[in-house]
């Protein structure tokens, strides 16, 4: 069997940090499937391996190549990284392995600048918390953010546009929740702030 | 001539494109124990009977013993049997696999690759179904969801033809959880290929039988006054039946090619092994990470090719021989190990090698167990030390190295 690769299509690799409950995995498969719908042949979404819970932080991984992926073993060197929950940016790991051209896209009232993170990566902010409570996109008490901060991964890093992603979500959800999930994931778009 | 197909992929785990080849192999009794070491793949398949999709008995037991003697009793009247577990699950199963391959009867089982415990452990190697090795069963290993979608499929074509028990073995977490592209086939193309099973013996009431009972060593005449065999020239058979599988095992590969377009006339994959100098053997997902690996090598000039094992059972020794005949290094890792030996695939690769013209050194190195990440880099780095080792010895070490950080 002839099955080639070589390194010039190393996966893009985007890591994804939230906490149990807020979907940080499945918005790792939505980026993957709207990404294979843009045409890459490679994609792969897989949640942290073990057991989760409600409220501890977990993390997810999406990998996007022009060729299947092989790559089968952890995120080491994410080109993105994106934090569901700023809280979680205490914790070094969220970080590790996020190189200089790379981008940090994070749910937060500040500012990339007023983060204050050591770092030679870009970063792109956005309340996705106060524009899903404006929304009422709240399921069970829990805000969800997890639709909503793709709107900031699109608008800071453009790995896939915006009609794309609509497709995905007006396939996934339910007809009685695709609009909310639009309307958060356009109005995050609108409102990111990049920077360093 | 291509033939023009309709594509409809996928983006999914590997234990939804499990359910889904179940139920498009048209399984009869679905039997499993739900709780852990299980995983969604059975929720999956509940869910089809529960909404129509599968007209199949879903028996949920509560042991995984109980699961293999509902499917070995099914199966035995006539039904197309499928059950799956991992870990622990499988270890509980064990005697009635034997029981399941001494009756010869074509139940599917999908292995989701974890490690045993002690201590408790869920996440993936390959030390619960190598454990399983001598059941009798065959055992064929995925690299990734398309081929564990693909292979369940052809695993009834092969049981039901050798009237062998097969085991489709696929990486937890690493394939189980992860989602990825996988083609799906359409359910007439399906039916084209797998026919409904016809058991070579069912119990039936209307036609009473003897099956299984009590067997002496020695062939005997039986109730209709013909010799019967004893249960050594049974258990013969089900070596003879293992021993003569692999032109099914080529043929069904070979058919599902001509219907699906995907290529499985192979006992094992192999990459870039033409010019290699240096083989590196896995089996599972790692086959796919050593292909990343081999890239990394042959970047810095070194000829490195992959054989990533697929039929572990029967073990393809004479093609096995033929794909690493040019090789001068065989770096053979292993997601299990034979306390006391070395991990299990190297001992095979060492066996398939004896007695030919091939000297090749083997070097083998164990990773990947109770879910230690391992990563194509290290990889590179083990068969780089391998390459070293051999300016001080071309003989075979008697134990394997690990990568841990002992």
């Amino acid at each position: 069997m002839a099955q080639k690769s070589s390194l010039s299509n190393r996966p893009l690799e985007i890591r994804w940090h939230g906490r149990g409950g807020q979907g940080a995995i499945t918005a790792a498969k939505i980026i993957a499937q709207a990404a294979y719908l843009k045409g890459y042949k490679g994609v792969t979404a897989a949640p942290s391996f073990g057991a989760e819970r409600r409220g501890a932080p977990v993390s997810a991984s999406t990998r996007i190549s022009t060729e299947p992926v092989l790559v089968v073993s952890q995120v080491e060197n994410p080109e993105i990284v994106v934090v569901l929950d700023h809280t979680l940016l205490k914790y070094p790991d969220v970080t590790h392995g996020l190189g200089k051209n790379g981008w940090l896209i994070v749910n937060s009232p500040l500012s990339p600048r007023e983060l204050g993170l050591k770092g030679e990566f870009n970063i792109a902010t956005a309340d996705a918390t106060k524009v899903c409570q404006d929304l009422e996109l709240i399921v069970a008490g829990l805000v969800i953010v997890n639709t909503a901060i793709l709107g900031a991964l699109v608008r800071a890093t453009k790995i896939v546009d915006l009609p794309t992603l609509e497709k995905i979500i007006r396939e996934r959800f339910s007809r009685s929740t695709v609009d909310i999930n639009l309307a958060a994931i356009n109005k995050t778009y609108e409102i990111t702030k990049t920077g360093k | 001539m291509a033939i023009q197909r309709k594509s409809n992929m996928l983006i999914i785990d590997g234990n939804q494109a499990a359910a889904i080849a179940a139920k498009m192999s048209r399984v009869q009794v679905v039997a499993a124990y739900p709780i852990t070491p299980q995983t969604p793949l059975t929720e999956q398949l509940s869910l089809f009977v529960e909404q129509g999709e599968l007209k199949a008995e879903y028996v949920a037991v509560e042991s995984e013993h109980s699961a293999m003697a509902v499917c070995t009793s099914a199966s035995i009247v006539g039904a197309r049997a499928f059950t799956a577990t991992s870990s622990h699950g499988l270890a509980y199963m064990h005697e009635m696999l034997h029981w399941a391959a001494g009756a010869r009867l074509p139940i599917v089982l999908a292995c989701v690759n974890r490690a045993i415990g002690a201590p408790w452990n869920v996440l993936n190697d390959q030390q619960d179904s190598i454990s399983q090795r001598d059941t009798g069963w065959i055992q064929i290993y995925c690299r990734n969801n398309q081929e564990i979608m693909d292979t369940i499929i052809q695993a009834y074509r092969i049981a039901e033809q050798v009237h062998v028990p097969v085991m489709v073995c696929y990486d937890g977490y690493i394939l189980s959880h992860t989602e990825m592209p996988v083609d799906v086939p359409e359910q007439a193309d399906v039916d084209r290929y797998l026919p409904p099973y016809k058991p070579h013996t069912s119990l039936d009431p209307a036609d009473p039988k003897n099956y299984n009972l009590v067997t002496l060593a020695n062939p005997r005449i039986g109730v209709d006054g013909k010799l019967c065999h004893g249960y050594m020239e049974l258990r013969y058979l089900l070596q003879e039946a293992l021993q003569n599988s692999r032109e099914t095992i080529l043929q069904a590969g070979r058919e599902f090619n001509d219907i699906f377009g995907r290529d499985y006339e192979h006992m094992f994959w192999e990459d870039r092994n033409d010019d290699a100098e240096i083989t590196i053997v896995a089996m599972g997902s790692l086959a796919m990470e050593a292909i990343v690996a081999a890239d990394m090598l042959r970047e810095e000039g070194i000829k490195v090719g992959v054989l990533g094992l697929r039929v572990f059972r029967p073990f393809p020794k004479s093609d096995v021989v033929q794909a690493l005949r040019k090789s001068k290094l065989i770096v053979v890792f292993d997601k299990n190990i034979s306390y006391g030996s070395e991990g299990a695939t190297c001992s095979e690769i060492k066996s398939a090698l004896y007695g030919t013209y091939i000297n090749a050194s083997v070097r083998n190195f164990i990773v990947g167990l109770g879910g230690r990440d391992i990563k194509a880099r290290e990889l590179v780095e083990a068969t780089k030390k391998a390459i070293a080792s051999l300016k001080e010895t071309v003989i075979n070490p008697d134990y394997p190295e690990w990568i841990c950080q002992i």
